[in-house]
């Protein structure tokens, strides 16, 4: 150490202040000094030398590590981490120099946390992390460098102190942090804390990073039991040890390579199954959206026989929706989403209420005269948005409870907002076969359905059912693109990439049967994604296609045809 | 030639037809470019591009006036005969492309394809190329057609079907892989039969074309529906099933029209890219083959002029509305869909016919099989 280090040392020792005011109160005695007080006065001497002194020591054992820590070499620094990482009391410390808020604080010459702030930096002590020293500008602190070696050693000692901590989570966490790099001394200390540990969680996790370290152990019961015991588990680091060991000529013993190959082979079976649910998954989830959006469809054309061609622009309408309500409330995403699940409903049911007592039905009996005319109101509507909103795509946040994913294990993970979507899926669909079932509207629709005639002949009022029926369609439309906003652009041309899709799954599915339409959207859904990796996106999508325009050929009344009666209206 | 006579409407169509094709290029040959009766090269080629779109209406009239069935996917045989009169547009490039390959278009040499693929073989050939601007979308209809009708799939659900087919197109166009220019399409042509396809007097030539092609084809339609299969044809659209009791085969008359009506179409695609110098996927896009529909609706369905009428009308409105506020064209789109469906179930021929003839009748105000 330079001298300029030392001078350094005693600026930031606390210690050297009660030497320097004794001094001064030895001197001021001084003059008013009797001789027979000499005796005194040396013996104050040599007390006032002796707590020097054990300042000196203390100044040396506590803040030394930090000096090292702060000034020193990387070897000083490396040694000046693992003495901190013996007491406990260090955790806040290390761990501030593990995210990079441990800085130097050049005015003082001394290590603080550093939290950012409006001014730069706000300063707090290193040991309890709560007294405030100062708030600074940026360059009134220097950042600590680290080298990759000294990360490793700072995690282990953060992980070494995690280990032993109360919460099960915190101690999970250390021993994956430990288990990355793992040597002989991490390994003791898991050893070690595999005695203690009670949480199952931990307890495997620590058994995992034992097995993962016995897999290379000369000691062959240990890595064949190892190899026996990794196979069950699902883990990207046993996998790719596994997989190393199971190459030709990585082993000499034969018996350990055979082990290792057969549960490369076990573990790769397993992989094979999650990618096989992950297909599902997605294709259920791409077949959760094609079910929302043609569900309403179902009802206007399966119910009403009314070919909707600006079903898609009602699912843009609810996207908009969603825009317009997150908004009004930008500070409650979530809240805005939810909120807007209903509006949407009531704005795209109002508008769809106003196309059918507007237009189509002046237009009944005659399906491609309606299919015209709302086509017609579909360029309508999206010229509308473009004109409001712009042509350029809205941006619709995600509530953080729907992003991320759920990771399951180290090889399936799915994303929520996929998964909601699913299960809102499910629940609208519930929703509306309990309104078609159990209320009024419903009966009232059904025999509408069924047969005109007869249902006016019963008093029903045709004219408003059939209002309402549209408005029911319309709404769910609605409903579905508050859905999509969540996993598309919101922009004019939502509505259009939908509704040659859904018009598919309706048709597919058979029409006026809204089982026929979850059974075709799910099973479309499905067989998209698994024909995806063979043939690509586009292509698979053209596949899908052709596929249903020759099964309608060979079925042209769908999956499950309308039987009776009501099929020859 | 005696519909001439009872009709004088089409009389009427057919001289301003003949006029147009003859005229334009006729004035455009003799005078020279600063002359008052001289017409800029851009509005040859737009006068060229409705009389495409024309022809185009009337193949659509043929067979959803006549024969009953709504195609969504009429732009499909449209673009595919475009296609093949692109393709040979491609071959005649030569050298002169940017990359300078004598083989290969330059979108392949760009792509790292090391040789031509076997469906662009003998485009380089015109009386290959032409007789694929026919064949091409004769065998997909007659493949869909023959498919569909056999197995009595009819009314929204045909519809809906070639709306799927115009859209699986579409898709597959866009793919690099196709082998067809991906989502540029094919363009840049330098000649067409060694003249230069710039040039004002291929551009005239082109306009002549097209009309008598227009012309031909409106006679030829005519002739058709005059003749005993027309009438069995509109039969069909009126009544299916009781002219199948009658003992005819239903499926084969339907399929005649939409192969005839396909071929036609492929026609208009082939006339209509030299003229605007460039064809891509978004031909397919099931927003341009609605538009067709609407030409026909707006014009009058079930008269072959009332499609022509119609196309060019709303094409020029078209030009119109786009230049002077963009924003309107879709509002005025969606309104004619609405307006004419609602109010003139018969188009302008309709509303002409009605002021004419009060009690005239015609075939498409009849009942309409669902």
């Amino acid at each position: 150490m330079t001298t300029n280090h030392f001078e350094n040392d005693l600026k930031t020792l606390p210690i050297s202040e009660p030497v320097a005011g004794s001094l001064r109160r030895n001197g001021a005695v001084f003059k008013s000094l009797l001789p027979q007080t000499w005796a005194t006065l040396w013996l104050m001497f040599f007390l006032a030398f002796c707590v020097n002194a054990a300042a000196q020591e203390t100044a040396d054992t506590l803040p030394q590590p930090l000096e090292q820590l702060r000034i020193g070499s990387m070897a000083e620094r490396e040694q000046a981490i693992e003495q901190l990482g013996e007491d406990g009391r260090n955790l806040k410390l290390l761990q501030a120099l593990q995210d990079g808020q441990l800085m130097d604080w050049k005015a003082d010459s001394r290590l603080v946390i550093a939290s950012e702030s409006a001014k730069g930096y706000n300063l707090r002590d290193p040991f309890d992390g709560k007294a405030v020293l100062a708030d600074v500008e940026r360059d009134a602190v220097g950042k600590l460098n680290l080298t990759n070696k000294l990360r490793s050693v700072l995690r282990k000692a953060v992980g070494g102190l995690q280990l032993n901590a109360d919460s099960a989570d915190m101690r999970l966490e250390a021993v994956k942090a430990i288990a990355k790099d793992a040597d002989d001394k991490a390994l003791q200390m898991l050893r070690k804390r595999l005695e203690k540990e009670r949480d199952a969680a931990v307890l495997a996790a620590i058994q995992e990073a034992l097995w993962l370290q016995d897999i290379n152990s000369d000691d062959k019961p240990a890595r064949l039991a190892a190899i026996e015991a990794l196979k069950n588990i699902n883990n990207q680091s046993a996998y790719n040890r596994l997989r190393e060991l199971a190459e030709p000529d990585a082993v000499a013993d034969p018996e350990v390579a055979a082990q290792a190959k057969a549960a490369v082979k076990k573990i790769e079976s397993r992989l094979q199954n999650y990618a096989a649910i992950e297909t599902v998954f997605f294709g259920l989830s791409l077949g959760a959206v094609l079910v929302l959006a043609s569900i309403g469809l179902a009802i206007t054309f399966g119910v009403m026989g009314v070919i909707n061609m600006a079903h898609g622009e009602l699912m843009m309408l609810g996207a908009y929706t969603t825009y317009v309500m997150q908004q009004l409330l930008p500070n409650y995403l979530g809240t805005a989403l939810i909120l807007s699940i209903p509006m949407a409903f009531l704005v795209a049911a109002l508008v769809g209420v106003a196309i059918e007592r507007g237009i189509i039905r002046f237009l009944y009996g005659r399906p491609l005269e309606t299919l015209l005319a709302t086509f017609g109101v579909s360029l309508f509507l999206q010229q509308s948005v473009r004109s409001i909103f712009s042509p350029l795509n809205r941006s619709v946040s995600t509530p953080d409870w729907m992003s991320g994913s759920w990771q399951i294990n180290d090889f399936l993970s799915l994303t929520w907002n996929r998964f909601y979507i699913l299960v809102f899926c499910l629940l609208v669909f519930t929703a509306l076969l309990q309104i078609l079932k159990r209320t009024k509207l419903g009966l009232e629709v059904r025999a509408v359905a069924q047969n005109r005639g007869m249902a006016k002949a019963m008093g029903i009022p045709t004219a408003r059912v059939d209002a309402m029926t549209f408005g029911l369609g319309s709404g769910i439309a609605g409903v579905a693109g508050v859905a999509l906003s969540q996993i598309t652009n919101v922009g004019p041309n939502l509505g259009q990439a939908y509704i040659v899709d859904s018009f598919m799954v309706v048709v597919f599915g058979g029409v006026g049967n809204l089982f026929g339409t979850l059974v075709a959207g799910f099973s479309l859904g499905i067989a998209n994604k698994f024909l995806e990796p063979y043939a690509g996106a586009v292509l698979a999508k053209i596949l899908v296609l052709v596929f249903i325009i020759l099964f309608i050929q060979k079925k042209p009344r769908g999956l499950f045809p309308q039987k009776g009666r009501a099929a020859d209206g | 030639m005696n519909f001439l006579k009872q009709d004088k409407t089409y009389a009427s169509v057919l001289m301003a037809l003949a006029a147009v094709t003859l005229i334009i290029p006729f004035c455009n040959l003799i005078t020279s470019a600063d002359s008052p009766l001289h017409f800029s090269a851009y509005s040859v080629s737009l006068i060229g591009k409705y009389l495409c779109f024309a022809l185009l209406g009337l193949s659509l009239d043929m067979v959803w006036g006549y024969a009953g069935i709504l195609v969504l996917g009429q732009g499909a045989f449209f673009a595919l005969g475009g296609y093949a009169m692109g393709m040979y547009l491609m071959r005649q490039i030569g050298t002169r492309g940017v990359y300078g390959n004598p083989e290969l278009p330059d979108f392949m040499v760009f792509l790292n394809w090391s040789e031509l693929p076997w469906y662009w073989y003998g485009f380089e050939n015109f009386g290959f190329a032409m007789l694929m601007v026919f064949l091409a979308p004769g065998i997909l209809a007659f493949v869909f057609g023959w498919l569909a009708f056999r197995s009595r799939v009819t009314g929204v659900y045909l519809s809906i079907i070639t709306q799927a087919l115009t859209y699986a197109l579409l898709l597959a166009f866009f793919r690099n892989e196709m082998g067809f220019g991906g989502n540029n399409g094919l363009t840049d042509f330098k000649d067409i039969l060694g003249f230069n396809i710039q040039s004002e007097a291929v551009r005239s030539m082109m306009l002549l074309l097209t009309g008598s092609s227009l012309i031909g084809a409106l006679l030829l339609c005519r002739w058709i529906v005059g003749s005993k299969l027309g009438r069995v044809v509109t039969a069909i659209r009126d009544q299916e099933s009781r002219v199948r009791f009658l003992g005819y085969r239903v499926e084969l008359f339907k399929l005649w029209v939409f192969v005839f009506a396909a071929m036609l179409a492929g026609l208009a695609g082939a006339l209509y890219v030299p003229q605007v110098g460039i064809i891509n996927p978004s031909e397919f896009s099931p927003l341009n083959s609605l538009e067709i529909v609407i030409w026909v609706a707006v014009g009058g369905r079930g008269t072959l002029y009332g499609a022509i009428i119609g196309a060019v009308l709303v094409n020029y409105a078209k030009t119109v509305l786009t230049g002077l506020m963009p924003d309107a064209w879709l509002f005025c789109l969606g309104g004619a869909f609405i307006l004419v469906t609602l109010l003139l179930p018969d188009g302008i021929v309709g509303l002409l016919h009605r002021r004419i003839k009060p009690n005239l009748t015609l075939n498409a105000s009849g009942e309409q099989p669902a």
